[in-house]
């Protein structure tokens, strides 16, 4: 992966996911590290993400690399009208490597194709956010075990949700079983079903929350939110129905774990926090290792 | 048959007739040829008859050949154009074009988000997907799918 651009969860395969599980592996037992010492690593963010942001920074942090950047586009030349071509070409002579957040579709690959040193998306629309993919797989092989052979919940917006998008694609290298749960208007687009079935993969779809809960290993929540209801009534009808609450979580598999890729508004009661099974807030901490190892590994340095 | 309606627009000697196009695209299938930067003799013939599409179009290029890969861009908006490749006024070759496996600066994606129409002079790129025959683009950017209705020729 030395030198080479992070854009798309597709731009990995099945043996790089599981050498990143690796050495974030590593990381989480040694986090610390004069590593990078030496290394300039920019983190251009066009559009606020202040967890991500600071996420990409103590992994560089605490591995002795310097960072550089902007935190939202009014604070950067692009607010005089400068063209991301231009911006990229010109970070890429201070830095080593571009982390990139950026609310335009595709930016990130074609940053990652001006630029001449490596690029690695946080994010680029509602498109890619590949880091968080790998986290999420990350985050599933500590709690299982294994990726292998899981069964998987999808809650919540698996329309719009790019996060549940990106894990799905990654977890077709796994052989999973997916219950997607949503309301109608917010069902998994039939591209990622054709996938699924291109691949052998079983999926079933629900629209209510506690049926599927009993059998899963993973249970995967993402925020409905309101913008993506045309008519006001039809978020109203649903708004409640998606939440999880501790009382739900009776009877579900011991090895039964929690993920979101926050933030979380209302959809996850605060009640489940308490449940060893919530391990949304742990699932955020694995990103930085997840991060760690993704930026030592295209530096060439791991 | 299809030759007798060639005739009808005026015989070649040599060069390249593209047959079957539909009428409404003639003009896209000119640009994306690039003929009109040639300097040679071309002549189209536009609302022809044919059973098949109602009204097309016929172009006649003299004295030129253009390659395969510039051909095949044609078959994203005149999938069933035929290709005649004619020498000493006989076609010496049939040709009929061949979806591309990417299109690259041809179409516009058609998610307003994307890099390619909100960016300046980044030229779209796209892979060609093949949906129940019918011809879908998905863009090597923002990764939507622009499908066969909604392809609009740059």
């Amino acid at each position: 992966m030395k030198n080479k651009s992070l854009i798309s969860i597709s731009d990995y395969s099945r043996d790089d996911y599981m050498q990143i599980i690796e050495l974030a592996e590593h990381f989480e037992k040694k986090p610390v590290q004069n590593i990078l010492e030496g290394k300039v690593v920019a983190t251009l963010f066009f559009e606020p993400s202040t967890r991500t942001r600071l996420s990409f920074e103590s992994a560089v942090n605490k591995l002795g690399g310097r960072i550089i950047g902007f935190t939202d586009a009014a604070s950067s030349s692009v607010k005089k009208g400068e063209s991301l071509k231009d911006t990229i070409l010109t970070v890429a002579q201070y830095s080593d490597l571009i982390v990139m957040r950026h609310p335009v579709e595709g930016s990130a690959r074609y940053a990652s194709e001006v630029s001449p040193v490596p690029v690695v998306n946080a994010g680029d629309g509602a498109n890619q956010h590949p880091t968080q993919c790998l986290l999420d797989l990350y985050s599933i092989k500590k709690t299982q075990g294994k990726l292998d052979n899981l069964n998987i919940c999808l809650v919540g917006d698996l329309k719009y949700g790019r996060t549940v998008h990106s894990l799905l694609q990654a977890m077709v290298n796994f052989k999973p079983t997916f219950h997607f749960i949503s309301p109608k208007l917010l069902q998994m687009p039939n591209e990622y079903k054709m996938e699924l079935e291109a691949n052998g993969i079983k999926y079933y779809e629900h629209e209510e929350l506690t049926a599927s809960l009993k059998e899963a290993d993973i249970v995967y929540v993402t925020r409905i939110q309101k913008e993506r209801f045309s008519e006001p009534m039809d978020y109203e009808k649903v708004k409640n129905s998606y939440i999880l609450k501790n009382k739900m979580l009776e009877g579900t598999k011991s090895n039964m774990r929690i993920l979101h890729p926050l933030p979380r508004v209302n959809e996850i009661n605060v009640d489940v926090d308490e449940n060893e099974k919530a391990y949304y807030f742990p699932q955020a901490l694995n990103g930085v290792y997840t991060r760690q190892a993704i930026i030592t590994s295209i530096l060439g340095i791991k | 048959m299809d030759e007798k309606k060639i005739m009808q627009v005026s015989a070649l000697e040599s060069g390249t007739v593209i047959d079957h196009i539909p009428s409404e695209v003639l003009f896209k299938v000119i640009s994306i040829l690039g003929l009109d930067k040639i300097d040679t003799t071309i002549t189209f013939g536009f609302n022809l008859h044919s059973k098949k599409f109602g009204k097309k179009a016929i172009i006649k290029i003299s004295e030129r050949f253009p390659d395969d890969d510039d051909l095949n861009k044609m078959a994203l908006i005149a999938p069933e154009a035929k290709i005649n490749i004619i020498r000493d006024y006989k076609v010496v070759e049939k040709k009929v074009v061949k979806v591309p496996e990417k299109v690259k600066g041809i179409a516009r994606c058609m998610n307003p988000k994307c890099v390619t129409n909100v960016e300046d002079n980044v030229k779209t790129r796209f892979t060609v997907l093949i949906n129940n025959g019918a011809v879908d683009l998905k863009c090597h950017y923002c990764e939507k799918i622009t499908d066969q209705e909604h392809i609009e020729i740059v």
